[in-house]
C-alpha cells in the first residue's frame, strides 16, 4: 500500500506539472488538424496553412518558447506523437485537445499517429522540424508567400497549371494566389519545400510526385486521393507544375 | 430474477448518462421545451398498475381466485394505456413537431430511451397477457403465486425505471 | 498414482460405435438438445479451441505481414481486418468461451449439484455466444452482402466512433461486428445470471460459501461481473446500431455527437472484462497449486476477500485506457488512483499463492508446471500494468507495442497458460484418461520459448515507439531486429500448441486411463467417476470443510477439526 501512495503520488505530480502547465509570454501557437491518413497545421498567428511537416523554433531554457498545439480532427481519431518531444494526446472530432511541446535541440523529430483512423493509419508519419529562430523566421516568411506564378515558368509547367485547374485536382487542394482553394486534400502552396509526400510515405522526389499523381495507391494503398485518369503527357505536365511550387 | 434486473438496470443506466450527456448538445431544433408535455396522465396509470399488480399476486398468495382475475386484468389495461399514451405522444412529435430520431442529438437520445422504456412494457404487457390468458383457462393457482410474484418483480422494475427516464427526460431534460 | 486400480465406468469404450454414421448423427443431435451442463462445457471448449485456431491463425498472418518492413504478405485492409477479428475472436469468442465451459462443468460438480440452476438457459447461453461468433466470421462472405467477395470488420476491436459511422465504415462488416457481439452478449448474461443463481441457491447440503473450493467463489464474482459489464457494451452497440441504421446521433460528431462518449461506454465494459477473464484462471490456480503443493490453500479468507474487492475495482478504473484522450488532470489522477489500488488486492493472491506453496511437497507434474509459468508471468505483466496506468508513462506507451507486449502477457502468459494448466488438470476427470506427458512436456516448453520470444520482445519494440495496428513500418528506426524474434517465437507458439491440439485428440483415445482421483484431489468433482455419470453423484461426501475428501482420505486429521 505505501508503494502504490508513492506511485501515486509521483504520477499525480507530474500529470499536474504536464497538464496544467502556464502558457509562457512568447508562446508560439499552431493548430493540428488530423485528416484521415494526413495533418493539416494552421499557424493562425502567420496567417498560412501547411502540412505533415511541422515547423517549430528551438526553445532555450532562459527564455522558453515552446509551442502549444491545438489539436482538432475534421474526420475520425488520430492521435499526435513524437515520442522524443511529448508523450499522446489524442485528436477526437468535437473534442478539442491541447498539448505543448518545448524542444531544445534543433533537428528533425518523427513520430507517427497512434490512434487507429482507418486504412492507412500505418503511414500517417509525423515529422517535427525544429529551427533556430532565424530558420524558423525565414521558413515562415516564404510560407506566407502565395505560389510564384508565371514567373519563369516553363511552358510545360504553364500547360500543367491549367490541367490541374481543369481536373478534380482544385476540389482537393489549395495553393494560394491561384484559384486552388480546396481543403480535402493538403495545401500545396510549397509543396516542395517538403522533404516528404503523404505524410511521409515516400520521400519527396519527381519520380516519387509523379507515381503519386498518377496512382497514389501505389505509395498509399487506402489513400483518400483517386487515381486521375489523364494522359502521359498530363502527367508530365502536372508533375511540371508542382514541381515549380516551392 | 434479481440477476436479470441488475443487467437490466445496467443497460438503462447507460442509455440514460448518454441522455443527460446531451441535454442541452443538439445542434439544431426543436429543443425539449418546445416540444415535449407532460404526461401526467400515463405516469399516474403506470404507478398504479404496480399498486394493482401488487393486490393481485396478494390475492393469489391467499388463494382468492376471482380477485387476482380482476387485479391482474386492471393491471394489464393500466399498462396497455400508458402504451397508448405514448404511441399517442410519438405520433404527436413525429407528425405534429416534426421531431423523429435523426432530426437531432435530443431526437436520437429521446426515442431511444423512452422507446427502450416502452419495449420493456410491451415485453411486460405480453407476460402479463399471457398470464391473463392461463388465469382465464383457470390454470393459475395458489402454488403459482411464486412464479407470480417474480413476474411482478419484473413490472414494478419497469416502473421504477420510468419514474426515472421520467425525471431524467421530463423535469431535468426540460 | 496407481492409474488401473479402479473400473472406468465410462461411454466411450463400452458403447463402441455399432454403425458409424448413425452413431455420429445421434451424437449430433444430442449435442443440439442437451441440456446436461458437462456436455454443454465440453460443448464451449471445444468451440473456443476451434476459434483458437482462428484467432491464432490471424496472429500468425500479422506477424507475418510485420516481419520485415515494408512487407507485402497482405494489403493494409487485410491486415486491419486480422487484428480487429484476431482481437475480437481471442476475447469474446476463445478466452471467454472456454472459461465459460470450464465453469459450466466444473461448478455444479464442485458445489455437488445435479446441474446448472437454469439448464435450459445454459443451452440458449451457449447457442448464442456461439452464434455470435459464426455470425462474426460470416462477415468475411456477407460483409459486402453475399455478392462477390465479403469484408470482415476491420474497425478495431474497439471500433472508437466515429470510425465506426456509416461515412467512414460503409458496407455491412461493421454491423456484423455489432450484432455478433451482441447476440454472444445475450448468452454470456445469461451464464453470468445461471452461475451466480447456481452458486448461490444450488450447493449440497452443508456446504456454506465459506466451504466452497474458491474456485467457485472466482466464477461468482465473474458471474456478478458478467451482468455489470456486457449490459454496458450492449447497450452502446444498440446506440450504434440506432446511428448506423434509424440515422440517430449518438456518436455521429457532425451532429454534436460525441465520441468520446463511445470511449467511455466501451472502456466501461472492456476494463472489468479483463477481470472477467482474469478471475477464473485464478481459481484454475487457486486449485491447482494447493493439490500440487500438498498444502490447502494459505489464507482463503483473505483470498475471496481480495476476489471481492478486485471485483468492485474494476468498475472503476475504466478510464486508465483512454489517459491520452485529454481529460482533466484531476480525473487523470482519480483513475490513475483506483489503477494502482488494484495491484493491493491481486498482490495478496500472488502472496497468498506463493505461501501455499511455501514449504509445501511440491509435485511438479505438468499442470503445477503450467501454473508456475502462470505465476511468474502474471507477477511481470501485473508490473507493467502498474507501469501503464501512471498515467504520464501512459502518454508515451499507449498504443504501443509495450500496451500490446502487457495484454498479451496477462492474457496468454497469464490466462491462457493457466487454461492449459486446467486442462492437463481436469482432462482425466471429464474423459477419463490421461493427457500425454511427453507431448505435454514439449507443449509446455515449445510454448514457454514461444511466448517469451514473441512477447518480452515487443516491450522493447513498444519502448522505441513502435505503434500499434500499423500495417507495415519504415526501416532504420530500430525495430525490424525485434520483430524478426517475435516473429521466430510465433512460430514457436504455433508448434507448441500445435502439440497441444494433437495431444488433445490422441489422449482421448489413447491416453493412460484414469481413475476417479488421479490427482489425489480434496473436492468434490473427484469424488465421482471419471468421467461423471449423467447424475454427477450418487451419494455425496460429508461437506463439512473446504476440503471435503480430505476429510475423507484423513478421518484421523479432518480439516473441520481445526475451524
Ligand atoms: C485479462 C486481462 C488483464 C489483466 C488481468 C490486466 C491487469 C492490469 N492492467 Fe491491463 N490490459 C488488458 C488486459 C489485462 N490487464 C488488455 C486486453 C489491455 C489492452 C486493450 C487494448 O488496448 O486493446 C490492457 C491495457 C491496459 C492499460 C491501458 C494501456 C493503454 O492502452 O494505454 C492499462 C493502463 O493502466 C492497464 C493496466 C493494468 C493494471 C494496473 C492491471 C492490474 O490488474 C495488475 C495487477 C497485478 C500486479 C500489480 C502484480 C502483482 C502485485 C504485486 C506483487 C504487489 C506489489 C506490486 C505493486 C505494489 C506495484 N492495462
Ligand atoms: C485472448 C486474447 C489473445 C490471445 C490468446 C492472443 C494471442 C496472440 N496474439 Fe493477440 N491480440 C489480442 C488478444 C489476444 N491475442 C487483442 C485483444 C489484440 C488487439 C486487437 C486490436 O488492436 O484491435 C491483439 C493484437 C495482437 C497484435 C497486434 C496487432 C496490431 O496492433 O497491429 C499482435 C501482433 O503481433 C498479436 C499477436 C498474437 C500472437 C502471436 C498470439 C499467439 O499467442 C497466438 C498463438 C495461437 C496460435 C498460433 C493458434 C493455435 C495453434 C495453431 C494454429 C497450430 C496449428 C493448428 C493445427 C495443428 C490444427 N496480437
Ligand atoms: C478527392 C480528393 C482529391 C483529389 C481530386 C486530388 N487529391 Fe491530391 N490528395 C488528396 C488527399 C486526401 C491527399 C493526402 C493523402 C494522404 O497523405 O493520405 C492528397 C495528397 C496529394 C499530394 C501530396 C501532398 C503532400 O503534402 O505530401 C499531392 C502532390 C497531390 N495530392 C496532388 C494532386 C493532384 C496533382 C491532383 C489532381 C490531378 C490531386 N491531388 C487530386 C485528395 C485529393
Ligand atoms: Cu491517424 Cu492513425
Ligand atoms: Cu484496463
Amino acid at each position: 500500500i505505501l508503494i502504490v501512495m508513492v506511485l501515486f503520488l509521483s504520477s499525480a505530480r507530474v500529470i499536474h506539472a504536464i497538464q496544467d502547465a502556464r502558457k509562457p509570454d512568447g508562446a508560439n501557437e499552431v493548430t493540428v488538424v488530423g485528416h484521415q491518413f494526413w495533418w493539416e497545421y494552421r499557424y493562425s498567428e502567420y496567417g498560412f496553412v501547411t502540412a505533415n511537416e511541422l515547423h517549430v523554433p528551438v526553445s532555450d531554457r532562459v527564455h522558453p518558447t515552446p509551442t502549444f498545439l491545438t489539436l482538432l480532427s475534421a474526420d475520425t481519431d488520430h492521435d499526435f506523437w513524437v515520442p522524443r518531444l511529448a508523450g499522446k494526446t489524442d485528436l477526437i472530432p468535437n473534442h478539442p485537445n491541447k498539448t505543448w511541446i518545448d524542444p531544445h535541440e534543433t533537428g528533425l523529430y518523427l513520430g507517427q499517429c497512434a490512434q487507429y483512423c482507418g486504412t492507412e493509419h500505418a503511414k500517417m508519419l509525423l515529422r517535427v522540424y525544429v529551427d533556430s529562430r532565424a530558420d524558423f523566421d525565414h521558413w515562415v516568411k516564404a510560407q506566407q508567400q502565395a505560389a510564384q506564378l508565371n514567373a519563369g515558368m516553363s511552358p510545360e509547367a504553364t500547360e500543367g497549371q491549367k490541367v490541374f485547374e481543369r481536373t478534380a485536382c482544385i476540389n482537393c487542394h489549395a495553393v494560394a494566389g491561384t484559384i486552388a482553394d480546396g481543403r480535402f486534400g493538403p495545401d500545396l502552396t510549397h509543396l516542395m519545400s517538403r522533404d516528404t509526400l503523404a505524410a511521409g510515405a515516400a520521400p519527396n522526389t519527381r519520380e516519387n510526385l509523379r507515381t503519386w499523381i498518377q496512382n497514389p495507391d501505389t505509395i498509399k494503398p487506402g489513400a483518400l486521393m483517386p487515381a486521375m485518369n489523364l494522359s502521359d503527357k498530363e502527367f508530365d505536365e502536372i508533375t511540371a507544375y508542382l514541381l515549380t511550387l516551392h | 430474477m434479481f440477476c436479470l434486473i441488475a443487467a437490466e438496470s445496467a443497460i438503462f443506466v447507460i442509455f440514460l448518462v448518454a441522455y443527460i450527456f446531451y441535454i442541452g448538445k443538439s445542434l439544431s431544433g426543436p429543443t425539449p421545451r418546445q416540444v415535449l408535455e407532460i404526461p401526467i396522465f400515463n405516469t399516474v396509470c403506470l404507478l398504479l398498475s404496480s399498486l394493482t399488480i401488487h393486490l393481485a399476486v396478494r390475492s393469489l398468495q391467499r388463494g382468492s381466485s376471482a380477485a387476482f382475475k380482476l387485479f391482474w386484468f386492471l393491471t394489464l389495461a393500466l399498462g396497455t394505456i400508458f402504451l397508448f399514451g405514448t404511441g399517442r405522444e410519438w405520433h404527436r412529435l413525429i407528425y405534429g413537431a416534426g421531431l423523429t430520431i435523426s432530426t437531432n442529438l435530443f431526437g436520437t437520445t429521446y426515442y431511444s430511451l423512452v422507446g427502450l422504456h416502452a419495449f420493456h412494457v410491451v415485453a411486460g404487457l405480453l407476460g402479463l397477457a399471457i398470464v391473463m390468458l392461463l388465469a382465464l383457462a383457470t390454470k393459475v393457482t395458489k402454488e403459482h403465486a411464486e412464479h407470480v410474484d417474480v413476474f411482478s418483480l419484473y413490472w414494478h422494475f419497469v416502473d421504477v425505471v420510468w419514474v426515472v427516464v421520467f425525471t431524467t427526460v421530463y423535469v431535468v431534460g426540460r | 498414482m496407481s492409474s488401473n486400480s479402479l473400473p472406468i465406468p465410462d461411454a466411450i469404450d463400452s458403447a463402441k460405435p455399432t454403425s458409424g454414421e448413425a452413431r455420429l448423427l445421434e451424437t449430433l443431435h444430442e449435442c443440439v438438445i442437451t441440456v446436461d451442463h458437462k456436455r454443454l462445457g465440453i460443448m464451449y471448449i471445444v468451440a473456443g479451441l476451434i476459434f483458437l485456431l482462428l484467432g491464432g491463425l490471424e496472429a500468425v498472418i500479422i506477424r507475418i505481414q510485420l516481419l520485415l518492413p515494408h512487407a507485402q504478405f497482405v494489403s493494409p485492409e487485410v491486415f486491419n481486418r486480422m487484428f480487429t477479428m484476431h482481437g475480437t475472436t481471442m476475447i469474446f469468442f476463445v478466452i471467454m468461451l472456454i472459461l465459460f465451459g470450464f465453469g459450466v462443468y466444473l461448478v455444479p460438480l464442485m458445489i455437488g449439484a445435479r446441474d446448472m440452476a437454469f439448464p435450459r438457459l445454459n443451452a440458449w447461453g451457449f447457442w448464442m455466444s456461439t452464434f455470435g461468433g459464426l455470425l462474426l466470421y460470416f462477415s468475411f462472405v456477407g460483409g459486402d452482402g453475399l455478392y462477390g467477395a465479403g469484408t470482415a470488420p476491420d474497425v478495431g476491436w474497439w471500433a472508437y466512433a466515429p470510425l465506426t459511422a456509416r461515412a467512414f465504415s460503409p458496407g455491412h462488416s461493421t454491423d456484423y461486428w455489432t450484432v455478433a457481439l451482441l447476440v454472444s452478449g445475450f448468452g454470456s448474461v445469461a451464464i453470468g445470471v445461471n452461475l451466480v443463481a447456481t452458486i448461490l441457491s444450488m450447493r449440497c447440503p452443508r456446504m456454506t460459501l465459506a466451504r466452497m473450493p474458491l474456485l467457485c467463489w472466482l466464477y461468482l464474482v465473474m458471474g456478478a461481473l458478467l451482468l455489470f459489464t456486457i449490459t454496458p457494451l450492449t447497450a452502446a452497440q444498440v446506440m450504434l446500431m440506432v446511428d448506423r441504421y434509424l440515422g440517430g446521433h449518438f456518436f455521429d460528431t457532425q451532429a454534436g455527437g460525441s465520441a468520446v462518449l463511445w470511449m467511455h461506454f466501451f472502456w466501461i465494459f472492456g476494463h472489468p472484462e479483463v477481470y472477467v477473464l482474469v478471475l477464473p484462471a485464478f481459481g484454475f490456480v487457486s486449485e491447482i497449486v494447493p493439490v500440487f503443493s500438498r498444502k490447502p490453500i494459505f489464507g482463503y479468507p483473505i483470498m475471496v476477500a481480495a476476489t471481492v474487492g478486485i471485483g468492485f475495482i474494476s468498475l472503476s478504473v475504466w478510464a486508465h485506457h483512454i489517459f491520452a484522450m485529454g481529460m482533466a488532470s484531476y480525473s487523470n489522477a482519480f483513475f490513475v488512483l483506483t489503477t494502482m489500488a488494484i495491484a493491493v488486492p491481486t498482490g495478496i493472491k500472488i502472496f497468498n499463492w506463493l505461501g501455499t506453496m511455501w514449504g509445501g511437497k511440491i509435485r511438479y507434474e505438468l499442470p503445477m508446471l503450467f501454473c508456475v509459468a502462470f505465476l511468474f508471468q502474471f507477477l511481470i505483466a501485473g508490473l507493467t500494468g502498474i507501469m501503464l496506468g501512471s498515467a504520464p508513462f501512459n502518454w508515451q506507451l499507449n498504443n504501443s507495442y509495450f500496451v500490446v507486449a502487457h495484454f498479451h502477457y496477462v492474457i496468454v502468459g497469464g490466462i491462457l497458460f493457466a487454461i492449459l494448466g486446467a486442462f492437463y488438470y481436469w482432462y482425466p476427470k471429464v474423459t477419463g484418461r490421461f493427457l500425454n506427458q511427453t507431448l505435454g512436456l514439449w507443449n509446455f516448453w515449445l510454448l514457454l520459448i514461444g511466448f517469451h520470444l514473441t512477447f518480452d520482445f515487443m516491450h522493447f519494440a513498444g519502448i522505441l515507439g513502435m505503434v500499434r495496428r500499423i500495417y507495415t513500418y519504415e526501416p532504420g528506426r530500430g525495430w525490424e531486429f525485434w520483430n524478426v524474434v517475435i516473429g521466430v517465437g510465433t512460430l514457436f507458439q504455433v508448434l507448441g500448441l500445435s502439440c497441444f491440439t494433437f495431444n488433445l485428440v490422441w489422449s482421448y483415445f489413447h491416453g493412460r486411463p484414469a481413475d476417479r482421483d488421479p490427482w489425489d484431489g480434496w473436492t468434490l468433482e473427484w469424488a465421482t467417476a471419471s468421467p461423471p455419470p449423467e447424475y454427477n453423484f450418487s451419494v455425496l461426501p460429508e461437506v463439512r470443510s473446504a476440503r471435503p475428501l480430505w476429510d475423507l482420505k484423513h478421518p484421523e486429521d479432518p480439516d473441520w477439526k481445526y475451524q
